[in-house]
């Protein structure tokens, strides 16, 4: 009978273990992901547009275009756009960094999304100041772990 | 998980004028395997591309650091503007190590 028990338990902790990575990040995982980006910047709204579905029929591919206001001259430029997805297992999507050779501060990807959640996208400025857009995206088949 | 990684697509203008605006894609056909996906009940193995590098002339116009919130195929697109006929290379890497690249030319004028 004891072995029997210890056996299973080992499987439970065994399927735990497996079954760990592929949940939602925390909110602190999230918190830590924007800050190893950022630092302590002050996060500020505005001056920035992200693009993506309302309903994402497949989470596997959805497509996502961040577009900041700015010059892109030597002087002001967004130096980095980074993108987040808050509920899947690891919250950081992608980090872009910038240059004046660019006509525009804009960068279209396509990224997963694992269920519903919002996705945040981080524009650095070559200022040192940080601008956030959020998306509400809908996910009809999630896109991590089909 | 194969031996080598494929060969970016590029889709660029052939000719521009000097100035204008021009948009680039990139696409490369990749697995983007999270580690976190069950194939028939076994796991499997993570295998990302984690690094694209685009240069105009030699000069890094835009990096771009992946991770594995970014879709299988990665397909980007960004815009340039050039004064003069440039020559661009991407270069993608995997977190193994391996490189695969490619080049187009522009013309401007």
């Amino acid at each position: 009978m004891q072995p029997a028990l210890t056996r299973r338990g080992a499987l439970g902790a065994a399927l735990a273990l497996i079954a760990l990575p592929a949940g939602a990040a925390t909110e602190g995982e999230l918190d830590a992901a924007i800050r190893e980006q950022v630092g302590a910047a002050r996060i500020e709204d505005g001056g920035i547009t992200l693009r993506a579905p309302v309903v994402a029929e497949n989470g596997g591919q959805v497509p996502v275009t961040v577009l900041v206001d700015s010059p892109q001259t030597a002087a002001q430029h967004v130096s980095a756009i980074h993108i987040f997805a808050t509920r899947n297992p690891t919250p950081g999507v992608a980090s872009f960094r910038l240059t004046p050779l660019l006509a525009r501060a804009e960068v279209q990807t396509r990224i997963r999304l694992s269920e519903e959640q919002r996705v945040i996208a981080l524009a650095q400025m070559s200022d040192g100041s940080v601008r956030r857009a959020v998306a509400e995206v809908r996910v009809t088949m999630g896109g991590c772990l089909s | 998980m194969s031996g080598s990684l494929a060969t970016p697509r590029i889709r660029v203008p052939r000719s521009a004028r000097p100035g204008e605006v021009v948009e680039i894609r990139t696409l490369i056909e990749h697995p983007m395997e999270t580690g976190f996906r069950q194939d028939g009940g076994r796991p499997v193995p993570r295998d990302l591309l984690n690094r694209m590098v685009v240069r105009v002339n030699g000069e890094v116009a835009l990096q771009a650091e992946l991770r594995n919130g970014t879709a299988a195929n990665p397909f980007h697109v960004f815009f340039l503007r050039l004064e003069r006929s440039s020559e661009l290379d991407f270069t993608f890497t995997d977190e193994r190590g391996r490189t695969s690249r490619a080049t187009a030319r522009i013309t401007v004028g």
